[in-house]
């Protein structure tokens, strides 16, 4: 469904953002990409999703080249941003039948698929609000239906579920599992949320500086670790739950990159996830995957 | 996927938003009246009411474009532009959609106008009004394609002022105020180097009912070939990456 060789963006101003990036995923899999914060998920997804050219690298997606042919990407996939797409004026309801209408749809089809997208999502009853007047959750509840709703077979979400509440994540993981299960939907996410990589995910995808440093089944990058975010400690220097915690005094980063990494202005604030915390670089080495380069 | 279609999509879309924006329309009216009612009685004492309408027209539908890129940062911050962009909807559609949109209120703001002209004194044949606005539309929409797509790659702060203070050469020496043969020999020079001047003389040699004129068949060419212009341009601009 996804084949990546060399895939590489450098951003004007020469931030290197994707070194290089191989990555394949197979029809059926949901795929968790993790990784700290610049790492270049949004980045490798953004090209993944045709909005930004590869500066080297091939690509092929659902089928379709990605540079020779956008359009039939677009065609099969579906794309929630970590930014979301829910505008603030229209009522959002209108805003979902037009998406749905431009992948090919019919008025009366539109409306029937864009009814059954809100009905399974809970949000039937807000369909006729402005994106303003909804909350931050009830947005991103929107920007998931906006993703599904001309049931793409391969669908890109970049941290779906940051600032859900606790009962909206299970809904949602329930819903994308289903989703797989029944009609073969193929799903590559991004998060920061160990637990959410560990349930949901068939297999995860670890991302630093651009490159992949580790992959392979949640419990295989476990491992003699215990947990997760040991592993992901192990691999990358860093946790993933906040940057910067892994510096804390008497636990130098085990992994591979002294470097405190690309700068970022974005810091998430995000709150606990997964297991335990036993932050001894020993033990997170044990995880050893395949390290680093 | 059939680009006409979608654009006929995007548009339909974007005229709902634009309508709901009350406020919007009801000032974009009141402008024009209010240069018709103050600055009108002033022109009428020098020239006529089928001179100074098709100015003012021009003037309304040259600032409206011109400006018309303010809204799409919008669309770009929010993140819908790139929702939309992950459709197979055509690149062409999605911005002419919007543009289409947005002229709406810049035509319901020229009809009126025209309304109000004649309620002044404007005497303008029906087949000339209605040739002269769709001059005017046709150039707006050629215009605002080309305002959007500067607008998301400039610096959203400095597009404003810069292009307010584009236009407003462009106005002067199109000769939407005053008419250029009053001026001196020099500006009036000038002034045929730019495009809107012969839109402007065509849509008034329009209202005065004489049809078949070099003017009028200038200020057609002009229009087509820049509207044409702008919209290959703003689709250009529109398709990169990072716009
Ligand atoms: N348009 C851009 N121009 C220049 N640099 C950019 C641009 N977009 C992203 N970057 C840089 O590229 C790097 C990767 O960013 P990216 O958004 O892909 O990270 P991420 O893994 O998604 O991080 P996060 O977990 O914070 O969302 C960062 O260093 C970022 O500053
Ligand atoms: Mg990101």
């Amino acid at each position: 469904m996804i084949k990546t060789s060399g895939l590489a963006k450098t951003f004007k101003g020469g931030v290197e953002a994707v070194r290089s990036i191989d990555l394949t995923v197979r029809a059926g899999e949901i795929v968790g990409f993790l990784g700290p914060n610049g790492a270049g998920k949004t980045t490798t997804m953004r090209m993944l999703t045709t909005l930004l050219r590869p500066t080297a690298g091939t690509a092929v997606i659902a089928g379709h080249d990605l540079v020779t042919d956008p359009q039939g990407v677009r065609r099969r996939i579906g794309y929630v941003s970590q930014g979301g797409g829910v505008g603030p004026s229209a009522p959002v309801g209108e805003e979902i039948e037009l998406h749905a209408r431009l992948y090919g749809m019919g008025a009366a089809e539109a409306r029937e698929r864009v009814a059954g997208t809100l009905e399974r999502l809970g949000l039937t009853a807000l369909a006729a609000r402005p994106g303003g007047a909804l909350s931050g959750g009830q947005r991103r509840r929107f920007d998931l239906a906006f993703g599904l709703v001309h049931r793409p077979s391969l669908l890109f979400l970049d941290e779906p579920t940051t600032g859900l509440d606790p009962q909206s994540r299970a809904n949602l993981w329930g819903h994308i599992r289903r989703l797989r299960d029944e009609d073969g939907l193929t799903v590559f996410l991004s998060t920061h949320y160990l637990d959410e990589a560990d349930t949901l995910a068939d297999r995860l995808v670890v991302i630093d500086h651009g490159t992949v440093v580790a992959e392979g089944t949640p419990a295989e990058l476990k491992g003699g670790a215990g947990t997760l975010d040991d592993a992901f400690l192990a691999i990358t220097g860093r946790s993933l739950r906040e940057d910067g915690e892994a510096a804390e005094p008497g636990a130098p980063p085990g992994g591979p990159h002294g470097d405190p990494g690309p700068p970022d202005g974005q810091a998430d604030d995000v709150p606990a996830a997964g297991g335990a915390l036993a932050r001894s670089a020993g033990q997170a080495a044990a995880a050893g995957k395949r390290g680093a380069r | 996927m059939n680009a006409v279609r979608d654009t006929w999509l995007v548009t339909r879309h974007n005229v709902r938003i634009v309508l709901r924006q009350k406020a919007g329309i009801v000032f974009g009216v009141l402008q024009p009246m209010l240069y018709l009612a103050l600055f009108g009685p002033l022109f009428a004492t020098i020239g006529t009411w089928e001179t100074l309408v098709p100015g003012l027209l021009a003037q309304v539908g040259l600032f409206s474009a011109g400006l018309s890129g303010v809204g799409i940062v919008f669309d770009a911050r929010s993140g819908v532009l790139e929702r939309l962009r992950v459709t197979p909807a055509r690149r062409t559609a999605l911005l002419l959609g919007r543009v289409l949109g947005s002229s709406l209120t810049v035509l319901i703001q020229s009809v009126i106008l025209i309304a109000a002209g004649y309620a002044f004194g404007l005497r303008a044949p029906l087949p000339g009004v209605l040739a002269g606005l769709a001059l005017m539309t046709l150039l707006g929409v050629g215009l605002a394609a080309l305002s959007n797509a500067i607008a998301l790659v400039m610096d959203p702060d400095a597009f404003a002022p810069i292009v307010s203070t584009a236009v407003i050469p462009l106005v002067l020496l199109s000769g939407a105020f005053l008419p250029m043969s009053m001026a001196p020999a020099w500006l009036d020079a000038i002034s045929r180097l730019t495009p809107f001047r012969h839109v402007v003389e065509a849509i008034r040699d329009l209202f005065a009912g004489h049809y078949a004129t070099w003017t009028v068949a200038t200020g057609v060419a002009v229009t087509a070939v820049l509207a044409v212009a702008c919209v290959a341009v703003g689709t250009r601009i529109f398709s990169r990456e990072n716009a």
